[in-house]
């Protein structure tokens, strides 16, 4: 009894938040025709957001190409061409980890500010006091944070793309006597173009991760500055949990 | 005028609204009463469309706003200015934008003239210096932050003024000057207004109308006279302030 009563609660509370998740989003829709309200702050957010992730994503992302190219010299076999390497290197850093880490990098950055801001906006009763004044919450405050994320995640993942590559094709000479021409070579002897294409998609994905969830965490927080701690945290595992199932889901029908 | 029938609200398990029936004339100071946690600011924001009730009817001006469209509810809104308990200011504006967020008509808003002088207009009805208006909520103390919440909700020259508890927080002397400045507005702007509080002492200064919520419902409503003719225990007892007494344990 005890089971089937939280079983019944687990699917009412998954619906409820479903139920509010999928207004808040027609909200976002509704809110669109409003653009001279949700454009200025959109280009304020992108700014914060793009600017202040900057140096996290190049850190990430470098540290991700050196540690690659490192690991492929230690399990190195003699018997294979050296320009596979640059086909090692690139791949993995534009399929795999460049949209992935700065994914997971972006979630716990802007996903956490995302959900704290609202958070506290809506137990201080400001997003009420919006609402009060007969100002639309979604065109002044969720917007413009979505649109912002969904304008600079994918250009922090290209940034980190390209970083990561170069930051792999530097450390992996260090490690094997590999020519700069036979890693260009083995960069391009595989690379396609839909490569590129897959890492920016997987990035428009993500920024919806990264950006909706928190802000729907954010804007039904309840019980104050406690409310606001579990909503930021939740924000946090909840998009990264997301990126981690849409990176497998979009690799399994957009790779296969 | 404002009107609620049968208004019914739970949260969970917890009855917050049992069928309120309240009524606010045009004109009307009205303070409505009641302990902490009586549901007054939850029946307060039912009034503005914050909350939507299980059951019942809120009509504002003949307008059920309950069953508008949203662009509807926006008007309806701005002829209404609200007052939160903490001043709800937007901290990453200033002051001086706080204020002039609540310039309901689109048009004036985006006059950068009008806005100029409406804001220094209103920070000067809640007797705050315009040189108030550069600065952020944070550099504020609690009754100036008031103080901005009222001047911000007159910005829009409501027709009703909702205040939720605008003096809780504040000591004996900030709370008098709040309820002056309450008392100055209505006759000032002749706006019909709602003020919820506990502070009993307070509501009788500025109202000329009370109601006590109690128990999801309105007991009593009527003037200070009525009130102190009330031979209700719990009506004693909140004007007692006993709140340990036993009626208000049923």
């Amino acid at each position: 009894m005890g089971l089937l009563r939280f079983l019944g609660r687990l699917v009412l509370e998954s619906l409820a938040h479903l139920g509010r998740f999928s207004a808040l989003v027609i909200e976002l829709f509704r809110g669109l025709p409003e653009w001279r309200i949700w454009l200025p702050r959109t280009v304020i957010e992108a700014r914060a957001i793009g600017i202040g992730s900057l140096f996290i994503v190049i850190l990430t992302a470098a540290f991700a190409g050196g540690v690659t190219a490192f690991q492929s010299g230690y399990q190195w076999q003699t018997n294979l061409p050296l320009y596979v390497l640059g086909t090692l290197v690139v791949s993995t850093i534009i399929l795999e980890l460049g949209p992935v880490l700065a994914g997971l990098i972006l979630a716990g950055r802007i996903g956490a500010r995302y959900a704290a801001e609202l958070g506290t906006m809506r137990v201080t009763e400001q997003i009420d006091a919006l609402e009060s004044l007969g100002r639309s919450p979604s065109s002044h405050l969720i917007l413009p944070r979505v649109l912002a994320g969904f304008v600079m995640v994918p250009a922090l993942v290209v940034i980190a793309d390209v970083v990561g590559v170069a930051s792999g094709w530097i450390a992996v000479k260090q490690v094997l006597p590999i020519t700069d021409a036979d890693f260009a070579y083995g960069a391009k002897a595989f690379y396609r173009t839909f490569d590129g294409y897959y890492s920016i998609i997987k990035a428009f994905f993500f920024a919806g991760a990264i950006t909706l969830i928190p802000c729907y965490m954010g804007f039904n927080t309840q019980h104050g500055a406690a409310g606001v701690g579990k909503s930021t945290t939740a924000a946090v595992v909840s998009s990264s949990v997301v990126i981690l199932l849409l990176d497998t889901l979009l690799a399994k029908i957009l790779l296969n | 005028m404002i009107e609620l029938r049968g208004v019914h609200k739970r949260f969970g398990e917890l009855i917050v609204l049992d069928g309120v029936d309240f009524t606010v004339a045009e004109g009307e100071t009205v303070a409505l009463l009641g302990p902490s946690g009586t549901g007054k600011s939850v029946l307060l924001k039912h009034i503005i469309g914050l909350i939507r009730p299980d059951a019942g009817t809120i009509l504002v001006d003949d307008v059920d706003i309950c069953h508008v469209s949203r662009r509807e509810l926006s008007k309806l809104r701005s002829r209404i200015g609200y007052v939160f308990q903490n001043g709800a200011l937007f901290d990453s504006m200033s002051v001086y934008e706080n204020v002039r967020l609540g310039i309901s008509d689109e048009a004036l808003y985006k006059d950068a003239e009008y806005c100029r002088s409406r804001v220094a207009q209103c920070l000067g009805l809640v007797n705050l210096a315009i040189d108030v208006g550069k600065k952020l909520p944070a550099e504020l103390s609690g009754g100036m932050r008031k103080r901005v919440g009222i001047a911000r909700a007159i910005a829009g020259s409501p027709k009703y003024l909702l205040y939720d508890e605008p003096t809780s927080g504040l000591d004996p002397v900030n709370a008098d000057i709040i309820d002056d400045l309450v008392i100055r507005l209505d006759n000032e702007l002749g706006v019909t207004s709602v003020m919820v509080t506990h502070d009993v002492r307070g509501a009788f200064r500025v109202a000329n109308r009370l109601a006590l919520l109690t128990d999801g419902c309105i007991i009593l409503q009527g003037t200070q006279e009525d009130f102190h003719a009330s031979t209700d225990p719990k009506v004693r007892a909140f004007l007692e302030r006993d709140f340990e007494n036993p009626s208000y344990a049923a």
